[in-house]
């Protein structure tokens, strides 16, 4: 097995979503510090939990499928990565879904995008 | 605690953080359910990745199930487990796109970069583009 097996379902999980900016036309990497903002409180918590989960030995990772980097203490950076590039699907996702349909989502935008027609 | 306990406390935390503290009440929203029904798909497709090659091994002492075998990948389905992952990642994983939506557009509603709104994709014509002819 690859030192680079997690990093390949992260690149997976990146690759899978990034056309959507493109095609839905998400805006998502455009509005950078939204994204930041959104980023830095999510991956504070669940590097926490993260770092609580593997100090009580509730999982453990595969040291042959991982890069051996470690972010902080026993946390693997795959892990840190996960919790940037999971969000950022997360809100490609919440996007494409709204450009298609234009259902609110409550964040200030006119909700139906000034139509009504659908 | 155990990984069910904190998966348990983790999605009542986020929860409580869309509709109280934050108030955007994205778990009453068509969008939510909608983008996490497609989230929740492709979540199973990479944790399976995850977990069935045992990339990440899970301690029966903190899950319903049991611990991820020495040889071989965990049951697929059966044992406290979805599609080889335990059922509990399920739980952080709606905790994790949960919190990260409602701060999404809870930056969006204080008014950080609202736009460029999304849309229209490149395969619709725009909604009430200038000039559209929009029957």
């Amino acid at each position: 097995m690859s030192n680079f097996a997690y990093l390949a379902v992260l690149a997976f999980c990146f690759i899978g979503t990034l056309w959507l900016e493109f095609v839905f036309r998400t805006h998502v990497y455009r509005r950078m510090l939204r994204l930041l903002l959104t980023l830095v409180p999510v991956v504070i918590i669940f590097c926490l939990w993260d770092l609580y989960a593997i100090g009580a030995g509730h999982w453990t990772f595969d040291v042959s499928q991982v890069t051996g980097l470690f972010a902080v203490g026993d946390l693997p950076l795959d892990e840190v990565l996960f919790f940037i590039v999971i969000p950022c699907c997360a809100i490609l996702t919440l996007e494409a879904v709204r450009a298609v349909r234009g259902w609110p989502v409550g964040d200030g935008l006119p909700d139906p995008p000034a139509g009504g027609s659908s | 605690m155990t990984y069910t306990q904190l998966a348990v406390l983790g999605v009542l935390a986020v929860v409580a953080v869309d509709l109280v503290v934050l108030r955007t009440r994205l778990l009453t929203r068509r969008v939510f359910w909608v983008s996490y029904a497609i989230i929740v798909f492709f979540q199973l497709v990479s944790n399976a990745i995850l977990t069935g090659l045992r990339i990440v091994r899970y301690n029966g002492d903190f899950i319903v199930g049991t611990s991820t075998p020495d040889i071989g990948p965990p049951p697929f389905l059966g044992d406290g487990r979805i599609a080889f992952a335990p059922f509990e990642d399920l739980l952080f994983g709606f905790a994790l796109v949960l919190l990260t939506l409602s701060l999404w557009v809870f930056w969006g509603r204080v008014g950080i970069q609202r736009l460029p709104a999304a849309g229209p994709p490149r395969f619709l014509p725009p909604r009430n583009g200038d000039g559209e002819p929009s029957a």
